[in-house]
């Protein structure tokens, strides 16, 4: 009962997590638009305007996030006569989660790998590659399902879905503010209005700073949660099926295998169970990785003890 | 006037107390339902696929009698149960009888190679796995339900209405410390 009520615990502190994190993005997204409208001088309407594309930006990606995510993987929906024994163990799963049985897709590439998206459980997917079916057998593939559906239970598809929409939008103030607000738009809306002179080299400094830092804390961040998600999607997989050993045995086949995913973005890095550059087959993990060392996950696995 | 006020809030509160409680309580036992639900799904499901199993065993090694009786006995008294817990008894004695029949089949090497019977093998694993998970789920669902009716303040909803508490769907004994079925 123990290892039970710490695992709600964790789950409670994922959900205050990703409400925090909603926060500080929207607040950093608020103050990247105020800098960026201040370097281009824009007038009232243009921040109402510009305040409509954003939500309705952010609109179409909550609803069509999961697709891209696929369609970037080369993900195709699996046939239910070839991948019989994937679409049994996913309604297995899905069952033991007490979740509507998620979308099936297979990724052909020999690399074994996975990843769920989406944005809430009754409307979410799984991928697996080919490689993952051909080197696990179905207790191993049983624990990496199991793996999926924990990210799926625990909303984490939404908060990876939060982070990248925002991580978007703030590359592309970047962009738009380096291309257009600094050499350009910006010089000439300083000749027009001189009296703006001091604040608006402040403000230019302040956004040229924001555009270099804030895809980098971006990345960091994404980088920390990925990494802690990990764990506890490890550890509330192996609840859901009261089995740590299928998962742990199939980290450690991931763990063997030597390589980099084909098609492997980092677009698309932190959604995966393992990482598909290879870099937690590592002793440890830096800032920006986003998957913790798979020896560790091992490890705490291993400790687990199931009520 | 204000301690109208004060009785009217009071009244507004235990109503919306009593009926947040009271929507909760039928909530909990729709999922008690629903639970049991899909455990006899899985189950007749498993009772469905029986009859094929056994007839491709049998164009291998037809002349185990024993075994194929013993699985059509048991068939027949699961698919025979009422309540839960008959119900679970007799499902236990299927399984066992499966696993004897799965322990049979090991003896005959082209049977194990069997295009056909790998198929069945491999729905009959998944429909056990399902009834396993579901029988997980099913009880999950009952203790948060029997934990309402039993706890205070929803308790007192709970009798007012006539709520009971349900059964478990009991493991035995021996399943309890492996409850992964494996052929």
């Amino acid at each position: 009962m123990a290892g039970r009520t710490t695992l709600y615990g964790l789950i409670d502190r994922n959900k205050r997590n990703t409400v925090f994190f909603v926060v500080l993005f929207a607040l950093i997204l608020a103050l990247a638009g105020f800098v960026l409208g201040q370097s281009m001088g824009w007038s009232a309407g243009f921040y109402v305007l510009f305040g409509l594309f954003i939500v309705v930006y952010n609109l179409v990606l909550y609803y069509n996030s999961d697709k891209l995510a696929l369609a970037i993987s080369g993900a195709r929906p699996a046939d239910p006569a070839e991948f019989r024994q994937l679409h049994n163990v996913v309604e297995e799963v899905a069952i033991a989660a007490g979740v509507p049985k998620p979308q099936v897709y297979v990724i052909e590439t020999d690399a074994p790998n996975a990843f769920a998206t989406g944005r809430n459980p009754q409307h979410a997917s799984i991928a697996v590659t080919r490689g993952l079916l051909e080197t696990m057998n179905r207790d191993e593939l049983q624990g990496v399902v199991a793996h999926e559906m924990a990210h799926i239970r625990n909303y984490d598809i939404l908060l990876m879905t939060v982070v990248a929409i925002i991580g978007g939008l703030l590359i592309l103030f970047r962009d738009i503010f380096l291309r257009w607000g600094f050499w350009g738009g910006g010089g000439r809306r300083r000749s027009s209005s001189r009296s703006s002179g001091q604040f608006g080299i402040i403000v230019l400094g302040a956004a040229l700073v924001l555009a270099i830092l804030a895809p980098l804390i971006v990345a960091l961040i994404r980088a920390a949660v990925s990494r802690q998600r990990e764990y506890l999607a490890d550890a509330s997989g192996a609840l859901i099926v009261r089995n740590p050993d299928g998962l742990a045995s199939a980290l450690t086949r991931l763990g063997n295998w030597r390589g980099k995913m084909a098609g492997a973005s980092q677009a698309t890095a932190h959604l995966f169970i393992a990482s598909p550059f290879g870099k937690d087959r590592r002793e440890t993990s830096g800032p920006f990785d986003s998957h913790p060392p798979i020896s560790e996950r091992v490890r705490r696995l291993r400790e687990l003890t199931i009520p | 006037m204000i301690l109208l006020i004060i009785v009217l809030a009071v009244v507004v509160l235990g109503l919306l107390f009593l009926v947040g409680t009271y929507n909760g309580l039928v909530q909990a036992r729709n999922r008690v339902k629903n639970g049991w639900h899909q455990i006899d799904v899985q189950l007749k499901r498993r009772i469905d696929l029986i009859p094929n199993l056994v007839e491709t065993v049998k164009g291998y090694a037809a002349h185990e009698k024993a075994i194929f009786e013993k699985v059509a006995e048991a068939r027949a008294a699961a698919m025979g149960a009422k309540s839960p817990a008959e119900a679970a008894k007799a499902n236990n004695v299927l399984t066992d009888t499966l696993k004897s029949l799965f322990a049979v089949v090991e003896n005959y090497p082209d049977l194990k190679a069997n295009q056909n019977f790998l198929a069945l093998q491999e729905e009959l694993t998944t429909t056990e796995n399902k009834i396993a998970f579901a029988r997980q789920f099913y009880n999950d669902v009952v203790m948060d339900y029997n934990n309402r009716i039993q706890m205070f303040p929803s308790n007192i909803v709970a009798g007012m209405f006539g709520f009971k508490a349900e059964e478990f769907y009991s493991v035995p004994e021996a399943e309890r410390e492996a409850p992964k079925v494996k052929f």
